[in-house]
């Protein structure tokens, strides 16, 4: 038998101090966790939804969030941080409620996003992953975001906000901070917090799907000019024979 | 007809989201027909209609499928899995977001069919965790799905069994890699693998797995309903089928086009109102920033497959990225090697160090402070990058340069003659000419 009354430690050193106004993981945390846990045939692919968990409660994956997520997985600490440092979206600092993140990859950048990322910077007098003092919003910028049809492109919390220009971007974040948040433009009726939407990433459906618009227009453009010019794919082939029915 | 909208025929529809949405338009009947026959025969099916794969390769859908071992030995006996690959991240690429986003349920029938054919039992769908709003939408199908027994237990009375758990990334445009994106969903970072073995045979859990586009898999369900003669009809010799073209940039009218594989540009252009007023298109991308770039003069190029690489370049993910003539495509191509310098996961040196000298090098060349020997350095550097990496990152990493270099070389010169930029930024935003 090996003695483990005083075992080895890995990884970080031990951290359980939760720094000034981030709540602490709790016993609910744990349950979550194996609740994502039991989802995968093996627990250890559980750990990204879970580092997305810790960040709904504390808005970063902290030293205490590395430790669950090792204990609940039986990795070492630095197995854990080894993932959480490896994916930009898990944030080594505090998000804001809001996190402002603008798309400054070429096609976005050209058609505006380089001058609302300027913009934003000398706004908030906030830099690339920085942010505010009273942890209302934070600033990044962001690659390619999927949306190249809605350029300039910003998100807020990972919720679009399509056709951006400098002025627009400057007022989206002076509402945010009034802390009077329009909705996103294809996304739910209300825009929810940082920590809100990182449960939905980890796997916790908060039903506001079934709120915002289906597509916007770019995304419908085509359509409508199939349906006016009468473009339509072939119909699907009749069934050759309809199975006789038992009565 | 130029278009052919079916995977985008209801999105105009105000629930086409939801399962009674999709339902009124015969969604899961091809579920329904799939169930009643043979697994091989939907394998069949899907090789007989020539699908290839909507995520840039283009590799033949059917055939994947066929590379999973069956039976009770060996890694056949093993648990299969199919995993999508919705980690869209390709500069330029939005198909699958607005996709997923408009009517879900078709990718969720797709996983059903697919995993049936290739009998998976468990399958995961990927998605970016950057687009939180698509991840409910399919989350809620799964829920709906489940609920209105396609998937769970015994699906339609026919014995088959599935679960899907829909799994968020979380950053990392890697992730898109096929083999990158197992390490990630078994908890890793996501670095790619030495490929062979193939994720067929050694895919997750080193278990026989498929890894599929989105757009791949929700067309399933329109190949079953409308049989593989049905599907051929539309596209090119070896193109087959519909697809969704994504128009973005200094276009009149960007968004997404539905239409037959073989279109061309200068079509898609001619029909949206082309680019935007007074301005002509200098260069684009075919497939998103990993695919060469192309210019004016290959307006005509059937954009299949076939077409596109005889080119120079590659169909990719048919991102179609169009940029005017204020555009400075130096700028241009330094944005992009930040991107794939921020975003090598590390693993290969030639990718690593690559990359970041490459950014180093352009940006002395937009700055102006570059030699003629920094382009030739550049040149050398891509030389030593390409064909040197464990996945396709390090390739895409140099299309944007070499191409380049290869049609606006005179335009790099001329950085270093004038001192740097020649060209005004405020040009080529959306907003140019509106009062601040």
């Amino acid at each position: 038998m090996t003695d483990t009354s005083s075992p080895v430690v890995l990884g970080l050193p031990e951290t359980t101090v939760v720094p000034d106004g981030i709540p602490a993981l709790t016993e609910h945390t744990r349950v979550e966790a194996r609740e994502i846990i039991a989802r995968y045939p093996r627990s250890r692919s559980a750990l990204l939804p879970m580092l997305h968990l810790v960040q709904s409660v504390q808005g970063y994956v902290s030293p205490a969030g590395i430790a669950l997520c090792a204990e609940e997985l039986d990795l070492t600490k630095a197995e854990v941080a080894a993932v959480a440092t490896f994916y930009t979206m898990y944030r080594r600092t505090p998000a804001g409620t809001y996190h402002v993140g603008v798309c400054t990859n070429t096609l976005c950048a050209v058609l505006g996003g380089d001058a609302i990322f300027a913009t934003l910077k000398e706004h908030t007098g906030l830099t690339h992953n920085q942010t505010s003092a009273d942890g209302t919003i934070s600033l990044e910028h962001l690659e390619c975001n999927a949306a190249c049809d809605y350029a300039p492109v910003m998100m807020v919390n990972w919720e679009f906000y399509d056709n951006q220009t400098p002025q627009s971007a400057r007022a989206l974040v002076d509402a945010l901070q009034a802390g009077n948040p329009p909705a996103p433009t294809r996304g739910p009726s209300t825009l929810v917090t940082f920590k809100e939407v990182s449960r939905v990433l980890a796997g916790f459906n908060d039903g506001l799907g079934q709120q915002g618009p289906t597509a916007g227009t770019p995304t419908l453009v085509g359509l409508a000019l199939a349906n006016k010019r009468g473009d339509l794919a072939p119909a699907y082939p009749a069934p050759a024979a309809a199975p006789e029915m038992e009565s | 007809m130029v278009f052919t909208p079916v995977l985008s025929a209801h999105w105009d529809e105000p629930d086409s989201f939801t399962i009674d949405g999709y339902t009124r338009n015969r969604g899961y009947e091809a579920l329904t027909k799939a169930l009643l026959m043979a697994p091989d025969d939907l394998i069949a099916l899907v090789k007989d209609s020539g699908l290839r794969g909507r995520g840039g390769a283009g590799f033949p859908t059917g055939m994947k499928w066929g590379f999973i071992p069956q039976g009770p030995e060996g890694q056949g006996a093993k648990p299969h899995y199919l995993v999508v690959n919705a980690d869209e991240s390709e500069p330029g690429t939005c198909k699958d977001t607005p996709f997923m986003m408009a009517n879900p349920h078709a990718l969720v029938e797709g996983v059903i069919i697919a995993s049936y054919a290739i009998r998976a039992s468990h399958a995961f769908i990927y998605v970016r965790g950057e687009i939180v709003h698509v991840i409910r939408r399919v989350q809620e199908a799964v829920q709906q799905a489940y609920a209105a027994g396609h998937l769970g237990e015994d699906i339609h009375g026919s014995g088959y069994a599935l679960d899907v758990v829909v799994h968020a990334g979380a950053g990392a445009y890697i992730c898109g890699e096929e083999t990158a994106l197992l390490d990630s969903l078994e908890g890793y970072r996501g670095q790619p693998r030495l490929r062979p073995p193939f994720p067929a045979t050694h895919g997750l859990y080193a278990c026989p797995t498929v890894v599929n586009n989105v757009e791949s898999i929700a067309s399933v369900p329109s190949i079953v309903l409308g049989g593989a003669q049905w599907f051929a009809s539309m596209g090119t010799e070896k193109s087959k089928g519909y697809t969704l073209y994504s128009l973005s940039g200094h276009v009149k009218q960007p968004g997404q086009y539905e239409a037959p594989l073989g279109v061309t540009l200068r079509q898609l252009l001619d029909l949206t109102g082309g680019m935007r007023e007074g301005r002509t298109l200098k260069f684009w991308t075919p497939g998103g920033s990993s695919t060469p770039l192309l210019t004016a003069d290959h307006l005509d190029v059937p954009l299949d497959y076939e077409g596109v690489t005889a080119a120079g370049s590659m169909l990719g993910t048919k991102a179609l990225q169009c940029f005017d003539d204020t555009t400075c495509v130096v700028r241009a191509i330094l944005r992009w090697t930040e991107f794939y310098a921020h975003e090598s996961c590390g693993k290969c040196t030639p990718c690593r160090e690559g990359t970041y000298w490459m950014v180093q090098i352009l940006e002395r060349l937009e700055g102006g402070t570059a030699t003629e020997a920094d382009i030739v350095t550049l040149l050398d550097t891509c030389d030593n990058i390409f064909g040197r990496a464990f996945c396709a990152l390090a390739d895409g990493a140099v299309s944007p340069i070499v191409s380049g270099v290869k049609y606006f070389r005179e335009e790099f010169t001329q950085h270093l003659t004038s001192g740097g930029c020649p060209f005004d930024p405020v040009a080529s935003t959306v907003f140019a000419g509106v009062p601040a």
